[in-house]
């Protein structure tokens, strides 16, 4: 549910790392508390972006939730095709369901994030709250 | 009068003991007490019944109304005809009573009468959407900007000079405080937003290019023009619009305006002492996301019927919170009815008439006028139903001379524009008669 190779944040965004390029997407735990996505705004390739900061947003039937970059650096890339069809996220949320590409400006900034244990663990303390 | 929430000393004495403080006083401890007013009330005692409407039918006696005076008068606020079918409708308490429709099940009447709004307007307009309305023009226009730099997320916001002064002064108010954003003024030139002006202050920081059409002096901007520049540097192409002029006028889908917006008090609105009146707002498809306000959309029931329910509400305040993309999560519901209502009596046939009669009555009261020695138009430019007028005497003492003859006179444009300090602003609507007409030109002809 989680996989290994990849980093996590405390809003559920998870980022996959080669060498200074990460890319971004949202948990299967995410997918599943919001339930149906119907939209999904991300920024323009060239943008910046900020460590913790919102980079998007994504609307479900039940609201329109914040997209929280886990490191800070510039667009190379966004998913355009999300804007289409955002129910690729809910089928396959760590693969297809891939938002930005992020040239990420500091490296040391991904020693914050968490691994897939500590998340299941953060994950679990969510879900009894 | 009968107390109708009765609050006696008994009462008041239980819910101070409910809570434990001594005094009605303690309530208000933490405002400081140097603001307190020191001295009673000075208020009469109470009336009854029959003498409260003697007292509230002498005191509407100071109102003139406009079955007595005739107004040349525009500016913003606009003296037209309305079909009897608008009041009836709208007057029905089904409508009129109604509470704001969250629960579909129960406002399906409501629902459709705000969607059949949206598509009214959406076709005048010739722009993707619409949304069920805001609280009059000049907000609307204020949110079209907070649009725009959420979009763009630039800083600065370009403003003809053309625009009503008020509209001006709201959307400063609203941005430049709360967002930090930068208003840049646009002057003119004969009486329409220069365009060498505009092309020099616009930059690749510019959020928006706002202006109005037909103007605020009256005058047809060069809606084209402005939105090749505008689009040339990224910017969105925000648009203000007399509706009515669109009977006549190309509307601003057509010359690719981003969010078109305007004051739709002259559809089937009573001038209501200056509100409430009705903000339209359009915008397109791309920016449905960013829209203020709500919107209702139109559905299926699960047993496959026509149906109708608010839509996107997850942009809304009541979800979104601070988040929301306004803090306006609701409409003039009556004001929009009874646009709807009017424009569905008049059709499309009715408003270009309409049009078309503004503009003729208009050009002719502006013809005869030219012709009296000292008047002259300010702007050379074509116009719709209002016009800048120089005097040769000064406007205030030619409205107060008006006045004397039971004719509401134009707005002294030095109030806004000290350059155009001799200048008045007529307007001329499809409901003054000739004979109307006729009576300006001769008291005008009699100051002289």
């Amino acid at each position: 549910m989680y996989p290994e190779d990849l980093k996590y944040t405390e809003t559920h965004e998870w980022i996959r790392v080669d060498k200074d390029i990460g890319t971004v997407g949202i948990t299967d735990f995410a997918v599943e508390e919001l339930t149906d996505i119907v939209y999904v705004e991300l920024p323009s390739a060239g943008g910046k972006v900020i460590k913790g900061s919102s980079f998007g947003t994504i609307e479900s039937v039940k609201a329109v939730s914040d997209l929280n970059s886990p490191v800070s650096g510039e667009v190379l890339e966004v998913n355009e095709e999300l804007s289409r069809k955002p129910e690729i996220i809910t089928q396959d949320p760590y693969s297809k369901g891939w938002m930005i590409k992020i040239k990420i400006e500091d490296l040391t900034e991904l020693d914050t994030l968490m691994d897939a244990e500590k998340y299941k663990e953060w994950v679990e303390k969510e879900e009894e709250h | 009068m009968i107390p109708y929430i009765p609050n006696t000393k008994e009462d008041q004495k239980r819910m101070l003991e409910e809570i434990g403080v001594e005094s009605i006083d303690d309530l208000f401890e933490s405002i400081p007490k140097n603001l307190w007013l020191k001295t009673e009330n000075n208020l009469p005692s109470s009336l009854s019944e029959m003498e409260l409407i003697n007292k509230m039918r002498e005191l509407s006696k100071k109102n003139v109304s406009l079955d007595e005076y005739v107004s040349f008068l525009g500016a913003g606020s606009y003296d037209h005809f309305i079909p009897a079918v608008v009041n009836h409708l709208s007057a029905r308490s089904e409508f009129y009573t109604s509470y704001t429709p969250y629960q579909a099940e129960a406002s399906q009447g409501t629902l459709q009468a705000i969607y059949e709004y949206q598509s009214l307007i959406s076709q005048l307009f010739k722009m993707d959407v619409s949304n069920a309305s805001l609280y009059d023009g000049a907000t609307a226009l204020a949110e079209a900007v907070i649009l725009a730099h959420n979009v763009n997320h630039r800083q600065k916001v370009l403003l003809a000079k053309t625009i009503h002064p008020e509209y001006r002064q709201v959307i400063t108010t609203y941005i430049e405080k709360t967002l930090g954003l930068s208003v840049v003024e646009i002057g003119y030139k004969d009486g329409i937003t220069d365009l060498a002006k505009l092309r020099e202050r616009i930059d690749e920081d510019t959020s928006c290019v706002v202006v109005q059409n037909p103007n605020f002096f009256g005058c047809l901007e060069e809606v084209n023009e402005i939105e090749e520049i505008a689009h040339k540097s990224g910017s969105l192409y925000i648009v203000s619009v007399d509706p009515v002029s669109l009977g006549l006028l190309i509307p601003p889908g057509e010359y690719n305006a981003d969010v078109a917006v305007g004051e739709g008090q002259a559809l089937g609105n009573h001038l209501n002492f200056g509100g409430p009146y009705l903000g339209i707002f359009t915008c397109k498809k791309e920016f449905l996301r960013k829209m203020p306000g709500r919107i209702v959309g139109e559905t299926t029931d699960k047993k496959g019927e026509r149906g109708f329910v608010l839509a996107l509400q997850t942009r809304e305040q009541h979800i979104r919170r601070e988040k929301a993309t306004s803090n306006i999560c609701t409409n003039h519901n009556l004001n929009a009815l009874r646009a709807a209502v009017y424009l569905t009596a008049l059709g499309e046939e009715g408003l270009r008439k309409v049009a078309n009669l503004c503009l003729q009555k208009g050009h002719y009261a502006a013809r005869r006028i030219c012709q009296i020695p000292g008047f002259e138009l300010v702007f050379t430019g074509p116009f719709f139903k209002e016009f800048s007028v120089k005097c040769p005497i000064s406007p205030d003492k030619i409205n107060k001379l008006l006045w004397e003859s039971k004719i509401i006179g134009g707005f002294d444009l030095g109030k806004f524009y000290p350059e155009l300090e001799d200048s008045l602003l007529l307007c001329v609507t499809e409901k003054r008669t000739r004979e109307e007409i006729d009576k300006l030109i001769l008291s005008l002809e009699k100051m002289i």
